[in-house]
This record gives structure tokens, C-alpha cells and sequence, in this order.
């Protein structure tokens, strides 16, 4: 196990931002930590990069120590904050060849790594870094922190606020990293983007809802979900919510998600209701759960405990 | 109007929750405005005075006495030749030198006219106007009160103004200027550079490099000293060209010094950026924390002399006020590092604490 | 028609941000603009909330054009992003009120609103809580509704959503069809493509141009797919 992070607590002030987290991601895989905001993905990952202490707990990555081994670990981790930090007055050459400087490597040693990214940045190459394409800026970033090789990738939110053209191809370039061994956590806000990783963690709150491989978390849903789909959708969501028994209706894209409690009906008979109760195009489908199921699913008995 | 009102509330607001602005404020203000109080004095006491007494007589004794004993004098020498005049200016602490001719009683008793002496430091005009004027009077009230019967005054204080004959006030104030130019542009250039990156966000980036504390904060420090250096050279240019204000001693030597003020001042500017994360605090801190404490109390305006003895301790620990007695040697009493040592070490004593205090102070993470 | 939009182009220098853009918005509708960062929409954005001039072409929003009547149509229109928000240092109550005053409402009347909005949103036991100790769906849902504090016409979301959790940005939609349906029409921009299902049309940006508007449904049909996440990736690589 590359990282190990055993019982992290972390509080701000009168905030408690991390409670009791744990959970270990092995060597070459890639994790995800999905949240939204406020759920403390931030503050884990920069207790990780050695940027904050934690409270109580323990952190090790590739066997170093969190806290009292943090130079060893500035070493071997790249890291990429959410919010862009280089310097926007140097170019695209410049930051690249200053942090080659920094840890003591040079743009040419490993090269391999950043290749790909580097061809799309290339054009740019003399360009300041301000005056990138949020994408643009997006991949200098990471080749930033790929330059020296490091054994761990922490990547802060590297999607958010991008469309989803670039989210695919940002996915497609961490596929490709994990093949050279680099172990990489990414936190991400995007449910979707679980199905990329290894492994998740759902995190709400400070508090870890479920670590499991997203396959898993799936198979693992105690309920049945159907997709209800009508063009009058609106009504449809407040017609459902008052049915007997239901237990939530939620709008995803161009259906309604549905579930029911005890006794769970069978789709025709539930079609049939709803043709009945006017809803004369309605169509009801059992359907697999998303990751975005299951979160919205432990965020409420999460709540509710 | 509603809108204005319900803007001006919203910043009221914004204020009173922020403690910091509420320090600068109200906290800034109220010590600068002690601080001018009690510094601006243009009385003089305890100048140190030197007196050549070439009579060693009975009047010439009383007369000395009575000089001393006016409240404003402090005895620093004793002097034996007029040669040592000169030295004991340039040593830096005599402010005034009293030379009394031979024979005074017996001059005195033949009505002869009696020229005493009396030369002053006027690289700072004020002082030397004043101290002149306080000691001719004393001389006067002694001569006066000697007679038994109204004589014409036959002691007449030949007066000499050393260092600045033309009494001009440019240069007392070139030196000064030279100073707190040099130590606000180069401590707010330095204070906002480390403050900058953690606005930016950069600073999170590089903490979790490789990068040592030390590292960063000298590769900051370094850039600025040739900015810096520039801007030395360019209020030195001004003064001579427009203001021909001379430098007498050896130009090398002042600009090496230059350099080391400099240097002072950029590293107190890293410490100050050490300890906010606000580019505006640190801005602030430099300009109103810094200005007038250095103008009111390095000597630039005020001779620190003047002053309650509190406000002359505190004086020490302005660094501007260590370099302006450099400069205005250099350039206006001409003396080279052999009479300038102690400042120059302090000077370089600063650098090395506040660099140390910076590295200590670097936080090595976020929080 | 809320918005009218006729050959609108924005140049800065020799880069044409916004080339040539022309659609139309009724009153009701929700309206999905979507496109890549750096496609041009926060520029065509800005033009249509009188916030910056156009370089060439029409358009009138709420009544007003947005070159020559830019301050008229600032005070029709209400406008939510995610960057800029509420005061954090302020309480939900002080924000209601002093965003209710800048729009100039009565004080009076603006007690009453706020009043009532904080018990429509739930905000009855935090109301005098500094923004900053709310959890974040929170202040979302209450810039929604402090930018209709003065009932615009029309309102302009700018991906009011981004890192929301799931169950607030499900609120967050249900609001805004409330919204739709009392008659007031959203301009929304997001990044998640399961919200551009829930609008009634929806334009894609690329370099520029619009290079698609349709309802969610004919879009997917056109581009043969079952997404709007594949529509738009089928635009992007064509």
C-alpha cells in the first residue's frame, strides 16, 4: 500500500472538517475522492501533500511519514492544487523548466512521461501562462507536476469548472500515467467520473460514505431504481413523490429516478398507474443505480443518523 | 441615496468584523501621533561639547563652569591642541567646540577684545544655529555679571559653522532622504513578495516542492538588491547634480554601504512577509508601521539627541538611523570606514538577524 | 420575446470572441447555453447583462438594448454565478436587505420579502448566522432567490451548480422550474450535462459561433445519440 491514511481528524476553528477518515489506495491505482464541495476533499488531499497537520491520525505515503518525514514526501509527490498556481507571468517553457529546477531534474530527463500533453502545449509554448485556455492551464499544471517522475500524483478537483470534451481527454491522459506505475488521487465533484477510477471514496462532510470499487458500490445498492420518463416531467416528480410508499423521486437528465419503498412494484404495473393518473407517455424501466444514486442514497442516512 | 446608505453599512460592516483593519485603524494612528508628540523637540539639551581652554585660569574656569552648568552641555573632552578639534567632530559625538584664547583674566582686566571661539556642527543647522545661540548668550550673561560697571561686552564669540558653512538644510536632508527612500521601497518590494505568492496561490505549489526556507527567501532577497541598488545610485546622482551635495569621503565606501542598508531593509521586508498573508497588511505595515517611526526617529528630521532618552533607546533599532550617520559622514565630514566600523558592523548585525528571524518564521506549511 | 439576439459579435483586438451569435428566448422558457471554456459564452453573457458594449449587431433583453440602454436592462435582469455571490461576512437577513436595497425596494416591503423568503428557503433557525458558517447548497439556493428579490423578468444563472452535492443541486433545479413556471425566464450556463436535460432548448458555443440549438430531445435525435454528454462530444470533434 503506497498510501495509508488511518483515522484522520482535522478541524478549522468550530468546523469539523475531517472525521475519522481511513482508507489505503495500492501502488499504481487510481482513486477517487467524490464530493462535493465543503466535503473535505481539499483539506485531505493537502494534509497528504504535506500542507496541513491533521488533528489525530496517521499518514503515511510510500512509507513515509505525513508530518515528520514532509520533506521526503515533498520529494516524491506531484501535486496539483484546484485552484491554478503557477505563475502567470512566466510561459509555458519557463514554469516548466522552473520546476524541473526545483526538483532537480530536467524537462529533457522526462520527457517520456509529459510527452503527449506536452505536444498539445507546445504551440503555446511561449506563451504566458495567464493567458491559457482553462484547459491549456489544466495540462501545464499537471506536466508541472509530472516533470520530476514523482512516485504519488495528487491532483486537487483537476476537472471542475471544464467542459466535458476536456474532462475526457484530462481521464484519458490518467489512464495512460497509470501504465508508468504512478500512483494517483484525484478528488472530483463529477459522480461520473467514478466509473474512471480504480477505487472511490464518497466523501460528505468530513465523513467517508463508502470505499469500494465502483462496481461494487453498485452492486452493493440495497434498492431498486427505475427510470420513469414523461414529457411532463415536473409534474411527474411531484406525482411521484406523493405515491404511497415512495421513498425518493430525484431528476436525473431526462428521466426521474424512483424508488419505492416495501412492496417494490414491477415496471408494468407502475406504467400502467401512471397512464392512468394521465401520464400517457409514460415509460418506467428498472435500471442499474449510478454512482450519484448511491451517493444521494448514504448522504441521506447520513443525515438522518 | 438608498443605495449609497446601504453600501456605506455594508463596508461599516466589513470593518468592524476584520480586526486587522481595525488595528490599522485606529491602533497606527494613535502611536504616531504619541510617538510625534514626544519626539518633536527643537530644544536642545545634553549636546556634547568640547572645550579648548588655552587660559586655565581663574575666569576662564568659572566661564567653562558656567557653560556646563547651563543644563545643555554635556563635557565630552577636554581638548590640549586645536589639532584635535578636527577629531573630535569627525569621532561624531561633539556637537559644539568652545576654544578660549590665553590669558583671559589678564586680557579681560586690560579691556582688550576677547575672541572666543565657538565652532559648531551644522550638518544639521537647527542644532548648530541653536547651540551657538544658547552658548553666546550664556557668554554674554557671564560677561554681564562679571562686570562691575557697564562695559561693552568684550567677549565675542567668533562663530563657525563646520561641515556646512553655507548652513544649507539639503544637506541635512539628502542623507535622510537617501535613507527612507531606500528602506521603504526596499522593505514594501520584499514584503509583498513572499505575500504575493500566497495570495496567488503559488505558495501552495511551492511548499509542497523540495524547495528549503532558506532557499526561497535569499533567491527573493537577491533580485530586489540590484533594484534596489539602482535606486541608491540614482537619489545619490540627484543629490549632486541638482542639490550639489558633495560627497567628500570615498564614493565606493558609500555605496558599499548603500548596499548593505539595502540589504537590511529587504530582509526585514521578507520577515514582514513571513508573518501575513495579506498582500495589503504587509503593504501597510511597511509603509505606515515602518515611515514614520524611521522618519521621526532615525535623525532624519530630529536629531535623536533632542529627545526623551526612551524614544534615543528605541532609535537604535532603526537601522535607518545607523546609515544616515554613515552617509552624512561620508558625504559631508568625509570619513572612511576606520571612524565608521561600529555602524557598518551593526548594519551587517541587522542582515544577519533578520534573515535568521525570517528563515525561523517561514511556515513550512499552509497553517 | 424575453431575448433577442441578432448577429452579435464581440472582437477584442484581432480575436473575435463572440462571432456572430443570433437566437431568440420567450418568457418561461429555460434556456440552456452551453459551450467549452473559452467558446465565448461568459463574453456573450456579459453583453446580454448590459455589462460589457457589443462590437457589432443587436440585441434587447427585457425590453432594453443592450448597447444603448445598458443600465436599464441591468436593473430588469438578475444575475447569479458561482464566483460571484453573497457576502460571507454578512448574515442571510443583512444580504437580503442590502441586495434589496441596491435594486432599490422599501425597506418596508423589503423586510416583508426577506421575511418570508428565509422562511420559504428554511432559514429560519440561521437567519442571523454569518453566510461563511452555512453549508454551501445553502447560500446557493439564497442567491437564486436574493437575485429575484426584485422580480426581474429575466435571470441570468452562470453555472449556479458547480461543486454543489446532488441532493442541493436537485433542489437547486427545482426551484428554477418553480421560477419557470411563475413566468420568469433562466439563461442558465453549466457544466453538467444532466442539467442541460432539464432545460426546454439548449445552444452549444464552439470558437464563437453557435454551432447548435434545439431542444435537449431534437439534439439528441440529430446527433444520433442518447446523451447530451455525446452530443456535445460529437460537436466538439467534428
Amino acid at each position: 500500500m503506497v498510501i495509508r491514511v488511518q483515522e484522520i481528524s482535522k478541524h478549522f476553528k468550530t468546523v469539523q472538517a475531517l472525521k475519522n477518515i481511513s482508507f489505503q489506495v495500492a501502488e499504481g491505482e487510481v482513486f477517487g475522492l467524490i464530493g462535493p464541495d465543503g466535503a473535505g476533499k481539499t483539506t485531505l488531499i493537502r494534509i497528504m501533500a504535506t500542507l496541513l497537520k491533521q488533528d489525530a491520525g496517521n499518514i503515511t505515503l510510500a512509507g513515509y511519514n505525513n508530518i515528520e518525514d514532509y520533506e521526503q514526501v515533498r520529494n516524491l509527490i506531484g501535486y496539483v492544487p484546484g485552484k491554478f498556481s503557477l505563475y502567470q507571468d512566466l510561459t509555458v517553457e519557463e514554469n516548466l523548466n522552473l520546476f524541473a529546477t526545483i526538483f532537480g531534474t530536467t524537462l529533457q530527463e522526462n520527457y517520456y512521461l509529459i510527452k503527449d500533453i506536452y505536444q498539445m502545449l507546445e504551440p503555446f509554448k511561449k506563451r504566458r501562462a495567464g493567458n491559457l485556455s482553462g484547459g491549456m492551464k489544466q495540462k501545464l499544471a499537471l506536466s508541472c507536476a509530472l516533470i520530476h517522475k514523482p512516485k504519488i500524483l495528487l491532483l486537487d478537483e483537476p476537472t471542475t469548472g471544464v467542459d466535458p470534451v476536456s474532462r475526457k481527454e484530462f481521464w484519458e491522459m490518467l489512464g495512460r500515467l497509470k501504465n508508468e506505475g504512478i500512483t494517483i488521487l484525484v478528488t472530483t465533484p463529477y459522480m461520473d467520473e467514478a466509473a474512471k477510477c480504480d477505487r472511490v471514496g464518497l466523501i460528505q462532510t468530513g465523513n467517508i460514505l463508502s470505499i469500494d470499487t465502483p462496481q461494487n458500490i453498485i452492486t452493493g445498492f440495497p434498492l431498486k431504481i427505475y427510470s420513469v420518463r414523461s414529457l411532463k416531467r415536473v409534474e411527474l416528480l411531484h406525482h411521484l413523490r406523493d405515491m404511497p410508499n415512495a421513498h425518493s423521486a430525484n431528476l436525473f437528465g431526462d428521466s426521474i429516478h424512483y424508488i419505492q419503498k416495501m412492496p417494490e412494484p414491477d415496471e408494468l404495473t407502475l406504467e400502467a398507474a401512471l397512464k392512468q393518473a394521465g401520464y400517457l407517455d409514460a415509460k418506467v424501466e428498472r435500471i442499474q443505480p449510478v454512482i450519484e444514486d448511491c451517493f444521494i442514497e448514504l448522504m441521506k442516512s447520513q443525515i438522518a443518523a | 441615496m438608498k443605495r449609497f446608505a446601504g453600501f456605506f453599512k455594508k463596508e461599516l460592516i466589513h470593518i468592524i468584523r476584520d480586526p486587522r483593519t481595525l488595528i490599522i485603524l485606529f491602533g497606527m494612528p494613535f502611536v504616531q501621533i504619541l510617538l510625534f508628540g514626544y519626539a518633536i523637540t527643537n530644544e536642545v539639551k545634553n549636546a556634547r561639547i568640547a572645550i579648548l581652554d588655552n587660559s586655565k585660569d581663574e575666569v576662564s574656569f568659572k566661564l567653562i563652569d558656567k557653560i556646563l552648568s547651563s543644563g545643555y552641555f554635556t563635557m565630552s573632552e577636554y581638548l590640549q591642541t586645536s589639532a584635535e578639534i578636527d577629531h573630535a567632530f569627525k569621532q561624531g559625538e561633539v556637537k559644539l567646540a568652545v576654544v578660549i584664547p590665553e590669558r583671559l583674566s589678564e586680557k579681560l582686566k586690560r579691556n582688550e577684545l576677547v575672541q572666543i571661539q565657538l565652532i559648531s556642527d551644522a550638518t544639521d543647522p537647527n542644532t548648530g544655529n541653536t547651540l551657538i545661540n544658547y552658548t553666546s548668550a550664556i557668554i554674554r550673561d557671564f560677561e554681564f555679571s562679571r562686570s562691575e560697571n557697564l562695559r561693552p561686552v568684550l567677549i565675542n564669540p567668533e562663530i563657525k559653522m563646520r561641515y556646512n558653512p553655507g548652513l544649507k538644510s539639503v544637506y541635512l536632508f539628502i542623507p535622510g532622504i537617501i535613507s527612507v527612500i531606500l528602506m521603504l521601497v526596499s522593505t514594501m518590494m520584499t514584503s509583498i513578495s513572499l505575500t504575493r505568492e500566497k495570495e496567488l496561490g503559488t505558495m501552495e505549489v511551492l511548499l509542497a516542492s523540495p524547495m528549503k526556507p532558506a532557499q526561497v527567501i535569499i533567491s527573493k532577497v537577491i533580485p530586489y538588491l540590484f533594484l534596489a541598488f539602482g535606486n541608491a545610485l540614482l537619489i545619490l546622482a540627484l543629490g549632486y547634480i541638482v542639490f550639489d551635495v558633495p560627497v567628500k569621503g570615498s564614493l565606493t565606501l558609500l555605496l558599499f554601504e548603500s548596499l548593505l542598508f539595502i540589504a537590511v531593509a529587504l530582509s526585514l521586508g521578507i520577515l514582514i512577509s513571513t508573518k501575513t498573508d495579506s498582500q495589503q497588511v504587509a503593504l501597510m505595515i511597511s509603509l505606515f508601521a515602518l515611515m514614520l517611526p524611521t522618519i521621526i526617529l532615525s535623525g532624519f528630521i530630529f536629531p535623536v539627541e533632542n529627545m526623551p532618552v526612551i524614544l534615543q533607546i528605541i532609535s537604535n533599532i532603526i537601522p535607518a538611523k545607523w546609515f544616515i550617520v554613515i552617509v552624512k559622514g561620508i558625504m559631508l565630514k568625509g570619513i572612511g570606514i576606520a571612524e565608521l566600523w561600529k555602524e557598518t558592523l551593526i548594519l551587517v548585525g541587522f542582515i544577519f538577524v533578520l534573515i535568521i528571524a525570517s528563515v525561523k518564521n517561514y511556515k513550512v506549511r499552509l497553517e | 420575446m424575453v431575448i433577442e439576439v441578432e448577429n452579435l459579435v464581440k472582437k477584442f483586438g484581432d480575436f473575435t470572441a463572440v462571432d456572430n451569435i443570433s437566437f431568440e428566448v420567450k418568457e418561461g422558457e429555460i434556456f440552456g447555453f452551453l459551450g467549452a471554456n473559452g467558446a465565448g459564452k461568459t463574453t456573450a453573457i456579459k453583453m446580454l447583462c448590459g455589462l460589457m458594449a457589443p462590437t457589432s449587431g443587436r440585441g434587447v433583453v427585457a425590453g432594453f438594448d443592450i448597447k444603448t440602454q445598458r443600465e436599464k436592462v441591468k436593473r430588469r435582469i438578475g444575475y447569479m454565478s458561482q464566483k460571484f455571490s453573497l457576502y460571507d461576512d454578512l448574515s442571510s437577513y443583512e444580504n437580503i436587505m442590502f441586495y434589496g436595497g441596491i435594486y432599490g425596494i422599501r425597506r418596508k416591503e423589503l423586510k416583508k420579502k426577506a421575511e418570508r423568503l428565509i422562511r420559504k428557503l428554511g432559514l429560519e433557525s440561521v437567519e442571523n448566522k454569518l453566510l461563511k458558517s452555512l453549508p454551501p447548497g445553502w447560500k446557493q439556493k439564497l442567491a437564486f432567490s436574493v437575485a429575484l428579490l426584485h422580480e426581474p423578468s429575466v435571470i441570468f444563472l452562470d453555472e449556479p451548480t458547480g461543486g454543489v452535492d446532488p441532493v442541493t443541486r436537485r433542489q437547486f433545479w427545482e426551484l428554477i422550474y418553480e421560477t419557470a413556471i411563475e413566468g420568469k425566464t433562466i439563461f442558465v450556463t453549466t457544466h453538467y450535462m444532466d442539467e442541460a436535460e432539464y432545460c426546454d432548448r439548449v445552444s452549444i458555443m464552439v470558437n464563437g459561433r453557435i454551432d447548435a440549438m434545439a431542444s435537449p430531445a431534437e439534439l439528441k435525435q440529430n446527433f444520433e445519440v442518447t446523451s447530451m454528454e455525446d452530443v456535445f462530444l460529437k460537436l466538439a470533434r467534428s
